[in-house]
This record gives C-alpha cells, structure tokens and sequence, in this order.
C-alpha cells in the first residue's frame, strides 16, 4: 500500500470510524503515521491528563472535533475532592493556537471556567458545537460569551452541569442575526432565561430539531415554542406544572398533535399525573423517553403512558414504576435496548421499589436489551442466571444493589453465581458495575469470562488480593478499573504492574492499599502516574512523615506520557 | 438519618452537614469514637447490616412491607459516602423533592403531591380537591374540611409531622408545615371527632 499515492491512502483511512483503528494503523509505518495524522478529523482523549495538549495540536493539525475526559468516574459520586483537576483552559489555549479550525468540542468531567469559555467563543472562527457534560467551574457570564460571539453556533448541549446563575440575560446575547441553531439543551440551569429572547430564539432558527428546557421555562412558554417548532425531533420540557382545565394546557395538546417528528422527551419535572395525557399523541413515535427527574409520577400513571410507548428503544424511569410497572415496559416495548431505573429514595425515607422481579420480567420481554443500569433493593442469583439466559447480548449492565454487600436474600448466598452466569452468557459485555455480596469467586468468573470487558465497577466485594489478581490476569481487553472499599492490597496492586500500561486508569479508594506499595509501583513503573489523593481534613496530620505502612485512602493510577502533572493542589501528592 | 446529607470529605460540606468523613465511613462499631484500622476490615456481619432505611420507615404504615438488610443497628444509622452511586445532579434534583403521600380514608390507593408547589394551604386544599375529584372544599372558622357531595362524608385533612404526631392541617405557618409535614391524610370526620381532636357538628 505504501505505492499507492498518499490520497489514496488517506482516503482508505476515511472508511475507518474508529479512534481504536486509526490508532493502530498509524503505528504501520512513519508514511502511514503521517498520512494518518493530517489527515484524522475528530480526535478523543480519554484521560487530559496522559498527554500535552499541545502534543495532541501537533500531531494533529487539521482536527475539527476534540473530545476530552477530565476526572475520573468516581467523581460523579463525591469521592473525588474538588480541585483535584481536570481544567480545561490548557486545552482551549492550545487547540487556539495549534487549530484554530476546531469545530466542535466535547468535554466531560471537566472545571470550565468562564475565561475558557470566553477564549473558545472568541478563538474559533468556524465552531459549531460546544458539548459539557459533568463539567463545573462556569457561570451563565461564560454562556454569554458563547452566544455572542460564535457566529454560526449550531449545538450548544449542557448536560448535568453545575452552573452558576449569574442572571438570564445570556440568552438574550444571541445576536438576531444567529439562525443556525440545531441543538439547545440547557436543562441544567437552575435560574431563569429571558422567555422572550428564547421564543424569538427559536422561531428563527429553522433547521432546530433539539430543544430541551429547564426547570424555570412554563408551559405557556413551552406551547408556544411548539407551535414555532413543529420538526422538532427530541425535546425536553420544562416544568410542567399547568392547571389541567387552562388554556396553556389546551394548546399544548394542539401543539404536541402537530409534533409529528418527536422522537424523544424528557424533563417533566414537575408534572401532575393528569397532565401526562397530553403526549400520548406522541407516544406511538416515541424511541427516547426519559421521565428521571418526574418523581410525581407513580405506578398507574406511569404505567397507563408506557402502554402507548410501543416503539421505545431507551427507557429511564425512577423506580417508582415498580416491579409490576417494569412488566408492563417488559410486555409493551418490544424494541427495548436501554433501561434505567433510578432511585427515588436516595435519603432513605424508605419506600419499596423495584426487586429482581422487575429485571426478570423486563428480560423475558425485552430480548434486545443490551444496556441495562438498575437500582434495586435486592436480587437474587436464579433472577440474574435467568437474566442472563434470555439477554445475551448486553455490552453495558450495571446494576447497584442500595444495600452494600446484601446476600441473596432467597439463599443467603453471594451473588457470585449470578454475575457469573452475567459474564459467562454475555460476550459482548464491554462494561460492567457489581453490587451486593460478593466473595472472590466472582472475579475468578470475571477474569476467565470477560473477555471483551473495558470497564469494571467494584464496591464493597472481594475477600483478598486474589479477587484483584484474577481481573488483572485475566481480562485483556481492561481499561478501566474502579474499586472502592474492597480488601484489595499492596500484593494485588504490585502483581501485574505491567497491565496498568494497557489501561487507563486504576481508582482504589477505602481498600488495603499501602503508601509504600504506592511507592513501589511508581518507582517500578515511570510511565504511570501514581496519585495519592489524601481527604483535605487530614492533611494537616499529613504535615509529619506518613509512614509507608499507612493506608492510603484514594489512590488514582493513570498511564500518561506528560510525566507528573503541575496543577496538581496541595492535598494530591503525585509519586 | 432521613435529611442529613452523605458526608463528604470537603471541609466546607462536612461543616454544613455536622458529620465529617470519619463518621460516615462503614464501620463495625457504633457511631462516635476513634477507629482503629481493625475495624475498617469489611466482612459479612451485623455490622454491615448497615442499610439506608431509617427508624422512621419501620414505625411507618403496613401497607409496605419493609426490605431490610441483614439486621438492624440499633443507633441511627451512617450513611456512606457517594452511596448509593447516582450523580449529584440527580441528587439535588430528588432532595429538593418536597413530595409526600395523600392518604384518604376509604380509597384504595394512595397519591402524591409536592408541597413546594403551592404557595398555601388554600392551594394545597384546592389541588386535593381537584386530585380526589369528588370532594369540594368547605372553609370553617379556623378549619378546613372536604366534603364528598355523593354522600356527604366530611373529610378533616390532617398531617403526621417529624415527630410522629399526628395533626390538623392549617394551625402552623405555611412554611413550617412544608418542612414538618412527612404525609397527608384526609381523615373521616367522624373518627377525627371520637380522637377529640374536633368537635362534632
């Protein structure tokens, strides 16, 4: 192939989506190295801190879309502290100086601050989509900057970000001229918006096929926006509270009938049960529905919606749909292949919600999941062998027993058989999240079975180091390893240091991990980044000289090829 | 335990919650003292009967049987870090969740309605009205009833507050109510009368 003129090669690279084989076709030979290079469009860097970012602009020169991943998963739940890192102004300074083309740009997990904000709205003259996902560190200042400056802009997607209200007026910073709007997601904004600019905002843009609101925007303003917005594909409503006799409400159910192209709805965060009959004109469409953040809405009528829903493909309920609910999801959407059920009883005021009944029941009828996230209050090794029976093809199952570390609570056995037979029937499975008690025998299954697995959650399990050993050993496709309180120690975390060159990352929080098997593995292992990240409370102890016998309470591993990095605060200590 | 926040090993949100990361880690013995490394071990036990349900569940009604872990402590129960694993956007988004169930007396099931939503106790009357559509607000002196026009049964709405009690809607300051109320119930007027707590018509 090397014969070939060097655009008949790059326009073979074109056939090739994935990041994966792009990579490995680079590393063929220096020619196909740098053809491959000028000539790679969207580039994903999973961790930003396994490489420079100017390295990446280098590299890369005619990039359009970066995608960057900052903290790691665990921060979503608290145990990472805040300033730990993950800033994403490096990024932006760079790619402003090395590619000045960049179109659109994907960061999760990331602190963004306005100024980054401000430098990307005024860096890039052709960007079209900015995508923030977990990210913190901004305000709605930042926001306006975006709008006001990024002519063109046709996705703007703010997904469960933490954004400080600095007042509504940053909608209203979309010149009159902007039309290009495609995608606008700003559900996660606590305040309020300019209902005005918005609705004017949305009429001009023709070609909006996505709109999902927040929490403030009123029905009122919602039937208007419809009637404007009628090819609409996904939206996501605001709050939803309406008197079900008002007008508003009647012209929302004319609005929704000419809706023909929805496919997707969320939000309904506040919505009164009775109100939900207004989309069932839409249901029969309907492949995307989430109703996550609508804890009004209980069993029945839940339920009576579900029936209409026949061609859904991604479900997310809180548990409050039951188990009785679930078998109705089970008996009606037949297309089903994402499931999430989420807890509505996080504060433990303790209200029976969904079992193992209601994964059974959805596994008989809904032979095409493959994507399951499930927060349960117990499960049963029979229910997950029978899960696993009749969905082989799931590539994602996560399930989270509230309780840590419940046995069965038909045998009073470990749910090692259970997961077992998971690992053994799905061979797909590319990630996977443990809960309830488990003995190190599940791992043994893991390492033996999952021979696709990525990406394995591990909380409150094991027995010994030969649990971590057995996953390390044995799945070769690992990239990223999560553990938190389990008796993983020194032993299994210097067993196979060579594996951590193949991953990602490691996370181990509340284990048996030592200072000086921390140490160990940084002196053996250069190329890895081996952070102690010690609870800011007790970093004044840390003052004195730890010994190495002191358990270390958070520890994140990370292969990188930018050495320790400087931005790391006081409380991280990078050996 | 309901309403504390999970601890979190922040310095500013351990001050706001009282509970620092210490307290909240799983542990084998009560809340309140050192630990030693030996405890932290983690085995099957009735210490790691540790669930999230509350003394308050198990005080509740009969209409739900509870399911509980492995054995119950007997002191209020820790709450652990980042458990169960759901985003803090979820979090707050459910915490700010001032919903609670309307229980009346002689229907078979019950509903739910989010207190926050109304700005008084007039609305609150008027959406129960509206929810259970058979009634229509009567206004006394000083009292609130609902009547069924079918048959004329006079409904008094009552509240069980934080401490258990059980009592009548509309003495306290809205806001106080808010944050008092656990559940509603729309109590028969003739059994509310042989509890003393009104008198009879």
């Amino acid at each position: 192939m090397t014969y070939f003129p060097e655009e008949v090669v790059e326009h073979i690279f074109d056939f090739l989506s994935s990041h994966r084989d792009r990579n490995i076709v680079s590393t063929v030979c220096k020619a196909w190295y740098r053809v491959e290079r000028l000539s790679r469009r969207i580039v994903f860097v999973g961790n930003c801190y396994a490489v420079r970012p100017g390295r990446v602009m280098a590299r890369f020169p005619g990039m359009k879309c970066l995608s960057v991943k900052g903290k790691p998963h665990f921060a979503d739940f608290n145990l990472v502290p805040h300033d730990w890192g993950g800033f994403a102004l490096p990024w932006i300074e760079a790619a402003a100086r090395g590619c000045p083309g960049l179109e659109e740009l994907r960061l999760k997990r990331m602190v963004v601050s306005d100024e980054s904000l401000e430098l990307l709205a005024r860096s890039f003259p052709n960007f079209k989509a900015l995508v923030l996902v977990s990210c913190e560190g901004f305000t709605t200042d930042g926001l306006a900057a975006i709008a006001t400056h990024c002519r063109g802009l046709r996705e703007l997607d703010l997904q469960e970000n933490e954004v400080e209200d600095h007042g509504r007026q940053w909608l209203s910073c979309f010149p009159d001229s902007c039309t290009s709007l495609e995608s606008l997601n700003f559900a996660c904004l606590k305040g309020e918006v300019n209902a005005g600019a918005l609705e004017r905002l949305v009429a001009r843009c023709v070609n909006l096929r996505s709109l999902k609101l927040n929490r403030a925007i009123s029905v009122e303003s919602l039937a208007r926006m419809l009637a404007r917005t009628p090819h609409l594909v996904e939206l996501g409503t605001g709050s939803f509270t309406v008197e079900h006799r008002a007008e508003a409400y009647q012209r929302l159910i004319h609005a929704f009938r000419k809706c023909k192209s929805l496919k997707s709805l969320s939000g309904f965060w506040d919505v009164a049960p009775r109100c939900l009959q207004s989309i069932y004109s839409i249901c029969p469409n309907l492949t995307v529905l989430n109703l996550s953040y609508a804890p009004a809405i209980q069993g029945a009528d839940l339920v009576k919606l579900i029936r209409h829903c026949f061609k859904l493909q991604k479900l997310w309920v809180l548990d409050c749909i039951r188990d009785k609910g679930l078998a109705v999801v089970a008996s009606t959407c037949q297309e089903l292949q994402e499931l999430r059920v989420f807890p509505s009883d996080i504060y433990g005021t303790g209200t029976a919600a969904v079992t193992e009944e209601g994964l059974v029941a959805i596994s008989s009828g809904c032979s095409k999941l493959n994507s399951l996230l499930y927060f349960c209050h117990q499960m049963t090794n029979a229910a997950l062998i029978t899960v696993a029976k009749n969905c082989p093809h799931f590539t994602r199952f996560r399930l989270c027993i509230l309780d840590p570390g419940k046995p069965d609570p038909d045998t009073n056995q470990p749910l090692d058989e259970g997961f077992g037979a998971i690992v053994r029937s799905c061979k797909d499975l590319r990630r996977l999240s443990l809960s309830g008690l488990l003995t190190d025998k599940v791992f043994l299954y893991i390492g033996e079975y999952a021979a696709r697995l990525e990406m394995l959650s591990i909380a409150f399990a094991g027995d010994s180091d030969k649990g971590m050993v057995y996953v390390l050993n044995g799945c070769k496709n690992l990239r990223k390893l999560e553990i938190r309180d389990s008796p993983f120690g020194d032993a299994a975390l210097l067993e196979n240091v060579g594996k951590y060159e193949t991953m990602r990352s490691l996370w181990m929080s509340s284990c048996d991990v030592t200072l000086g098997g921390c140490k160990a593995l940084a002196a053996k292992m250069p190329r890895l980044n081996v952070e102690v990240i010690n609870d800011r409370d007790e970093s004044d102890e840390m003052e004195e000289n730890p010994s190495d016998m002191h358990k270390v309470e958070k520890m994140y591993v990370y292969r990188t090829l930018a050495g320790a990095r400087n931005d790391a605060p006081e409380f991280v200590e990078i050996l | 335990m309901s309403t504390t926040e999970t601890g979190n090993s922040s310095t500013t949100e351990s001050a706001v919650s009282g509970l620092d990361y210490e307290e909240t880690q799983l542990t084998l013995a009560p809340p309140g003292g050192s630990r030693s490394e030996l405890e932290r071990k983690r085995g099957f036990s009735e210490g790691l009967g540790l669930s999230l349900e509350t003394k308050d569940f198990l005080s509740g009604s009969s209409d739900e049987p509870p399911i509980s872990g492995a054995g119950e402590p007997s002191a209020a129960k820790a709450q652990v870090v980042g458990w169960p694993p759901v985003r803090s956007f979820r979090r707050n988004v459910l915490k700010s969740c001032t919903y609670v169930k309307v229980a009346v007396d002689g229907t078979p099931y019950l509903r739910k309605v989010d207190l926050e939503a109304y700005a008084g106790y007039q609305q609150l009357l008027t959406a129960l009205e509206e929810m259970f559509t058979c009634f229509t607000a009567r206004n006394y002196p000083n009292e609130r009833r609902l009547v069924d026009p079918v048959n004329g049964t006079e409904y008094v709405p009552t509240y069980e507050d934080k401490d258990g009690d059980w009592m009548l809607i509309g003495d306290v300051p809205w806001k106080m109510f808010v944050a008092s109320c656990k559940r509603l119930r729309l109590m028969k007027s003739s059994e509310a009368v042989d509890l003393g707590c009104i008198t009879a018509r």
